[in-house]
């Protein structure tokens, strides 16, 4: 114990005596002595200390702060005002104590004032050895253009523009049933009003589901309310609907169906894509009532067999997924 | 004996002032229901019609119906009660979704001025016309991450993922913090205003549980980051970096820069 106290009193005088130093004698200096700004200075030191206290803060926190309430932004708060502290130690010490001086030295005059006329002469006409200047202007021209052709050309994949048959390929075909996620079959009776339905083709595993465009949103409408456009006439199952579940815009799941509890007084049925909220009418066919879709929805035709199952009549009616120039022209072969 | 004497009471004076409007069905034997009635008569008549039946205009040149119309141009005024069950009726009354402030409007969460007994008398009355009951969630039962999963999958599409409420198109999907446990399973199995509902095919009773206590735990979410910010995600807390970050950098950064001018 006492050997202790007497190593603390010795490291105390060391450090005091430490700092007391003799003077050193006066030097001649080139430039005379700036004057100090011992406010400034004091203001430095003061901020670099609530910096160091700062950090010191996080370190606690960091070790001891687990049953704070708010220990995430306590952290926060500690580790932020360390680095505000010293930015603004640094500053201070920037404006306040780093000597600043502009000096400007004047430039000497001209040595030989006749010399840069002739040097800009002699580079004028030695610069050409060009005898068709403009063919090689029309090259350039050529070069430059063909290659910004060349930097276009990959547009071309982003669809095709006339083939897109390929895209009306989908694992739907005439009596394959419609079963949810866990393969179980849905029958017509299953299928509410204002309820809507998840759907899959029968027999698809689960990277099917992912990867396949065919996953369907049934939902169930009365049929006087149906308005659906000639050519899809007879796509429903006795008002049972059954619509591609990619939106037409970017491809998102649609997963909103705006379903009136009161059809008088409330909005009208729709189906809504939550991502840029592209809305869709099941009522007519899948147009588009509102949002940046280009098209219609692809609409399956359903029908139910003698046992109650529901299943697809054919495939869709257009091209599933979101569009481009190519679907956006496509138009259903009569 | 009081209180079978005033609901007594209650009930004649209930049959006398809703006389004139009585339609087919007449008054129900059951006197909390019969009591119903006589309120019926007094809050719900006017929309809902006589007897429950719903109220109907004549559709205007006008097609279709929104909230934006006018009252006079809505095909309707109050739906039919007619098979909505103690279900719609429990729903509607307690979260002050009914009465309506004007027709057309989308009914929302609003000071409840009936008490529990005149709901319950309500709810009484409207259930003598058939339809589902009150659902009784058990959200003891529920999951809670698993109720997050069926949440995400189900309800955040509208509700946002921790029942912040959003928007759709025609309708704001209300926050979910007033909700209660039943309120929340009522809604489900009846989908209010263009909500659409949710089967047992759909949506299970036992996810139902599960999901019941994941709202249950949204409303008191963990906030590791001390600021919710309305839970809203990534996108308003960069935002609010932008915001607020950037500008003070950029006066640092002019602060700093103000040697070089001299």
């Amino acid at each position: 114990m006492r050997r202790a106290r007497n190593t603390i009193v010795a490291a105390f005088v060391l450090l005091m005596s430490r700092r007391r130093r003799r003077p050193k004698p006066e030097e001649t200096r080139l430039v005379p002595a700036l004057p100090s700004n011992p406010g400034a200075e004091l203001a430095a030191l003061a901020l670099l200390g609530l910096s160091s206290l700062s950090a010191l803060g996080f370190i606690l926190i960091y070790a001891f702060g687990d049953s704070l309430p708010a220990e995430t932004p306590l952290l926060g708060a500690a580790i932020g005002l360390a680095f505000l502290f010293l930015a603004a130690a640094l500053v201070v010490v920037g404006l306040k104590l780093v000597p600043q001086e502009e000096i400007a030295e004047a430039y000497p005059p001209h040595e030989h004032p006749g010399e840069q006329q002739v040097i800009a002469e002699l580079v004028d006409e030695s610069g050409t050895r060009f005898t068709r200047a403009r063919l090689f202007k029309l090259g350039l021209l050529g070069a430059g253009g063909t290659l910004g052709l060349a930097l276009l050309t990959p547009a071309a994949s982003f669809g095709p523009l006339f083939h897109v048959g390929n895209f009306l390929r989908t694992p739907w075909r005439r009596g394959r049933r419609l079963v949810d996620e866990n393969g179980l079959p849905y029958k017509a009776a299953d299928i509410e009003k204002n309820d809507f339905y998840l759907a899959f083709p029968e027999g698809t595993n689960d990277e099917e589901k992912e990867q396949m465009a065919a996953s369907l949103v049934v939902i169930r409408l009365p049929p006087d309310q149906l308005r659906l456009p000639p050519h899809l006439e007879g796509y429903d199952a006795n008002g049972i609907l059954a619509y591609s579940r990619m939106c037409t815009h970017a491809g998102c799941a649609i997963t909103e169906y705006r379903a009136p509890l009161f059809q008088p007084d409330e909005p009208r049925p729709a189906l809504v894509c939550p991502c840029h909220y592209s809305t869709f009418d099941p009522t007519t066919g899948g147009t588009v009532t509102f949002g940046p879709a280009g098209r219609d929805l692809p609409l399956l035709p359903v029908y139910v067999d003698s046992s109650g199952y529901l299943r697809a009549k054919g495939n869709f009616d257009g091209p599933v997924g979101p569009s481009w120039w190519g679907v956006r022209i496509w138009k259903a072969q009569p | 004996m009081r209180a079978v004497l005033t609901l007594a009471l209650l009930t004649v004076a209930g049959l006398l002032a809703a006389a004139p409007a009585r339609a087919a069905s007449g008054t129900p034997k059951d006197p909390l229901a019969a009591y119903g009635y006589h309120l019926y008569g007094e809050y719900c008549l006017g929309c809902h019609g006589g007897n429950a039946a719903g109220r109907y205009q004549e559709p205007s040149s006008a097609t279709g119906a929104g909230p934006g119309r006018e009252q006079s141009q809505q095909g309707g005024v109050g739906a039919s009660l007619h098979g909505v069950g103690a279900l719609a009726a429990d729903f509607y009354l307690r979260t002050g979704y009914m009465p309506l402030r004007r027709i057309g409007l989308q009914p929302r969460r609003e000071r409840v001025f009936l008490g529990d007994h005149e709901i319950d008398a309500l709810v009484a009355y409207v259930a003598t016309f058939g339809g589902p009951p009150i659902p009784t969630p058990r959200p003891g039962l529920g999951n809670v991450s698993q109720g997050q999963a069926l949440f995400a999958e189900h309800c955040a599409g509208c509700h946002q993922v921790v029942g912040q409420g959003g928007y759709v198109t025609g309708a704001l999907p209300p926050a979910l913090v007033e909700a209660t446990p039943r309120q929340v399973a009522e809604a489900v199995r009846l989908g209010p205003y263009v909500m659409p509902k949710f089967s047992r095919r759909a949506i299970s009773d036992r996810q139902l549980d599960s999901i019941v206590r994941y709202v249950e735990y949204t409303k008191h979410p963990d906030r590791p980051g001390g600021w919710g910010l309305g839970y809203v995600g990534p996108v308003p807390e960069g935002l609010v970096t932008w915001f607020l970050a950037i500008p003070a950098l950029l006066g640092l950064c002019l602060l700093l820069g103000r040697r070089l001018k001299a």
